[in-house]
């Protein structure tokens, strides 16, 4: 099915990979000797390299954020709507670099790459990675690219707890972090519901404690369970109802226990389609860096004194129906940043699509998302 | 750029490099403004429909509801506190003082006063509720849920152990006129204060 490539679109993109050799040594202790980070970038890095934008993907992202990888796609990247010429981030300005993060499955190092010690996967003994990890290994990617100082570390969800990260660990590289949609670290139900998630995938008989690969199957049934898990935390009750309420898919209810309503039918199609996109250790590995994220440990649990390592200015983006990361867990950030005396903005978007409402394009978030950006390449350009 | 009056002289009170926190700073005119002075600090706005214009002036602007105090932020951490034309808009203006005076170590306070004559004149000889060039709008729409009197604003300082430094009294087109200045509650149609705790 070839698309059309709309104008505001960055068109066809192609990614690419970086070979690092210097060795990364991670929080949890254990050491990658090498490892690859694929990438794209959108937009060209200008003379003085102070145009360039990260972007940090959640839980299922990866690098393709924007455009499309061949006239065949039926979607563009995840964050389409953002990212673009005369987008939120215009890439006419701004030079977008967005990587698969380490631990992912989609072309950087991971759980499914070859670990060179062994000749053969690594399945789960890939070793958990952290945000703060994640932040490193970014790092090394800037340095690839002869980006000093970026112009900002975007992100939402786990994305924002990426950019949070950089403001805090690496002051001095970054001239604004945009936090959307994110938390200071999770609760004890965020925490519970990604053990539910990784109970599923654990329990499912195809797991094999993770060496699935090597039997030649698929956890298929408990990926699913996780993912239909995380996508019922992603909506809120609203957006549900809005797009399904108690519609039946045939018209009829069965009295049995196979699909009766729309909602059943969505989930199931949701998982599926899931299963056949990501890896099971992959997700496992996000969730726990997700739970093992708290800058604030470092500075003896004083969410004041982490904001205080701050010098960029912040964009910090909320949304009123998300009950995974909900505007109170933005206010804990905004609130730490305030008595830490850091450049702060701060919106609660009124919108009814749960967590998920920051991928999309509603009106009062983008409005106020791409008038930040031009006043950073307004900024920029007087510099 | 011209200054609506009653914000040139909250602007003239504040000196060069304070630091400031601006309760329902609207679109950010006033912090703006003062940013040319490297004043620095806060504005906060319940309404994100103006903050586009914050955001391309360079102000930070935090979406609070005011109602719910001040609670984010420690004593004494801001030079001043400023609330211009909202303390009408407020559930709990005698809250919401004390959180000024708690957080500012001082705090700059405008509101417009319903002592006015036109508004008296309107309720005593109209017999119903006063619309004015400062308070615009119909009883059952407005925004403005607890009107005073400057009397009333005093009164709630001294019963908040708030001295009052400074008073302004303008009328509408914010000029300080003899009438203001001998029977201010009569003649004054917008209030500034500067106030610190006692």
């Amino acid at each position: 099915m070839p698309v059309i490539i709309p104008a505001d679109s960055v068109g066809l993109v192609s990614p690419q990979t970086l070979h690092i050799d210097t060795p990364i040594t991670l929080d949890c202790g254990r050491t990658l000797a090498s490892y690859d980070l694929v990438y794209e970038t959108y937009g060209k890095l200008n003379t003085d390299k102070s145009n360039a934008v990260l972007i940090c993907h959640a839980l299922s992202g990866d690098h393709h954020a924007a455009g499309y990888h061949d006239m065949d796609d039926k979607k563009p990247g995840w964050w389409d709507t953002a990212i673009g010429p005369g987008k939120a981030i215009d890439t006419n300005y701004f030079f977008v670099v967005s990587l698969n993060n380490l631990g992912g499955c989609k072309g950087s190092t991971g759980p499914t790459s070859i670990n060179p010690e062994t000749g053969k996967i690594y399945g789960p003994d890939f070793p958990i990675v952290t945000v703060s990890d994640w932040v490193e290994s970014q790092s090394v990617l800037a340095d690839h690219l002869a980006i000093q100082q970026w112009a900002a570390v975007v992100g939402g969800s786990l994305g924002g707890m990426q950019a949070m990260q950089w403001a805090i660990s690496q002051p001095e590289r970054l001239r604004h972090a945009l936090i959307i949609a994110a938390a200071p670290k999770l609760s004890a139900q965020n925490i519970a519901f990604n053990e539910v998630a990784r109970t599923a995938i654990k329990s499912d008989p195809d797991f094999h404690d993770g060496h699935y690969t090597a039997h030649n199957t698929l956890p298929r049934h408990g990926l699913g369970l996780a993912r239909m898990l995380g996508h019922i935390t992603y909506l809120s009750d609203v957006a549900m109802g809005e797009k399904f309420g108690r519609a039946l898919r045939n018209d009829t209810i069965n009295y049995g226990y196979d699909v009766d309503f729309q909602i059943e039918s969505y989930l199931r199609y949701q998982s599926e389609n899931f299963v056949d996109r990501f890896d099971a250790n992959t997700y496992l590995l996000m969730t726990k860096a997700l739970d093992y994220f708290d800058p604030a440990k470092e500075f003896n649990d004083d969410l004041t004194a982490t904001m205080a390592q701050i010098k960029a200015k912040c964009l910090v983006v909320s949304f009123s129906t998300d009950w995974r990361f909900s505007p109170e867990r933005s206010n804990e950030i905004v609130n730490a940043m305030l008595n830490a005396g850091t450049d702060v903005t701060y919106a609660e978007i009124e919108a009814h699509q749960g967590h998920d409402a920051f991928l999309m394009s509603i009106g009062r978030y983008i409005d106020i998302f791409q008038t930040y950006m031009q006043k950073i390449a307004a900024e920029d350009g007087d510099s | 750029m011209n200054l609506r009056i009653d914000l040139q002289i909250i602007s003239d009170w504040i000196p060069d490099g304070a630091r400031v926190l601006d309760l329902g700073c609207g679109n950010g005119t006033l912090l703006t403004h003062l940013q040319q002075r490297n004043v620095t600090g806060y504005g906060l706005e319940i309404d994100n429909s103006k903050f586009a214009d914050c955001i391309k002036a360079g102000v930070n602007v935090i979406q609070v509801d005011l109602d719910q105090g001040l609670p984010q932020f420690a004593d004494q951490s801001f030079d001043f506190v400023i609330l211009s034309q909202t303390l009408q808009a407020i559930k709990r203006p005698d809250f919401l003082l004390q959180e000024i005076a708690r957080v500012g170590k001082q705090g700059i306070i405008g509101f417009p006063n319903f002592g006015h004559w036109q508004c008296r004149l309107q309720l005593a000889l109209g017999g119903h509720m006063p619309v004015s060039r400062t308070l615009p709008n119909e009883w059952f729409e407005t925004p403005n849920i607890h009107l005073c009197t400057i009397n009333d604003f005093e009164q709630l300082c001294k019963n908040n152990n708030i001295a009052v430094l400074s008073r302004s009294i303008v009328n509408h087109k914010h000029k300080d006129t003899l009438g203001t200045r001998l029977l201010p509650n009569l003649f004054g149609q917008v209030a500034l204060y500067q106030i610190k705790p006692q």
